[in-house]
């Protein structure tokens, strides 16, 4: 199953619902194009929901920090919610979990985006 | 079900696509080694990652090049080995991506998730025909090598794709 994402814009925040494998290839480029057109749209704040998510690899995590870093480059901040045992333990080995702004509340990771702005 | 001679071997054209070819491969023979879910997955990971580096990297997506993905189980552990037909490369030249100053890099931690979840991590450049990586996950019951097993070598090619 490859990847799909849809987004829903909650306040000043932009959820993407993404499901399927995030890996080299179709998956990272689809991840890659979907945050540049929220970048592009002026949605900074973006917030991925890896509930879905099947399977990462090492392409897949590089997306990730690849978008972190450009939507913080813009002003912006990108979180993550819902992450698998999979992507949690992925994130852990490669001691990115610290790195990620990381929530399991969909209302509070939404909150803590006025908080980041605020700050 | 797995062949009686305990080896599985595939030679595979270099297509992103053969990835999720060899993923499931694995993780039957994973299971077949009695290996549990979590384990699989991380051998299965092992295999994706060095299927990329192999395909992307190795023979840098020439469908005409070919990948050869040998799955063998012996009494105390599963050897898994792919050969590209590319130029090699030296893992100790890869950063190491959980230092501070790699950490936001993009890419550079393929090589680093092999070594976290196998037990064993090999490259061997063969001249003039490509690139061997040799990955071993140790079982966690071994079995006597009477009752099956084995370590000797009895090879079965198929052809796929």
């Amino acid at each position: 199953m490859s990847m799909k994402a849809t987004t829903r814009q909650i306040d000043s925040v932009t959820v993407v619902d993404v499901s399927g494998r995030i890996t080299l290839g179709e998956g990272c480029t689809q991840l890659r194009e979907l945050i540049r057109e929220q970048l592009s749209k002026g949605n900074k704040n973006i917030l991925l929901n890896l509930a879905d998510v099947t399977y990462i690899d090492s392409s897949g995590i590089g997306e990730l920090v690849s978008g972190f870093t450009g939507v913080a480059r813009q002003g912006g901040s990108l979180k993550l919610l819902n992450l698998t045992k999979k992507v949690h333990d992925l994130l852990q080995i490669t001691k990115l979990y610290t790195v990620f702004d990381v929530h399991d509340d969909e209302a509070k990771a939404i909150g803590s985006f006025a908080r980041t702005a605020s700050v | 079900m797995l062949p009686q001679n305990d080896v599985v071997e595939v030679t595979l054209e270099s297509d992103l696509k053969n990835v999720e070819v060899a993923e499931k491969i694995t993780r039957r023979v994973a299971g077949e080694a009695g290996f549990d879910e979590d384990e699989k997955s991380r051998i299965e990971m092992a295999v994706h990652e060095s299927m990329i580096n192999a395909i992307w990297h190795g023979n840098k997506n020439d469908v005409g090049k070919l990948v050869r993905l040998r799955l063998q189980i012996h009494h105390d552990r599963l050897e898994i080995r792919i050969q590209d037909q590319g130029e090699g490369f030296d893992p100790a030249k890869i950063p190491d991506p959980v230092q501070s100053e790699n950490l936001l890099k993009v890419s550079g931690r393929g090589v680093f998730l092999i070594r976290a979840f196998m037990d064993e991590f090999r490259v061997r450049y063969l001249s003039g025909t490509g690139t061997e990586v040799t990955m071993i996950k140790r079982r966690n019951t071994a079995i006597p090598k009477q009752q099956g097993g084995t370590d000797r070598e009895h090879e079965s090619h198929d052809k796929a794709n």
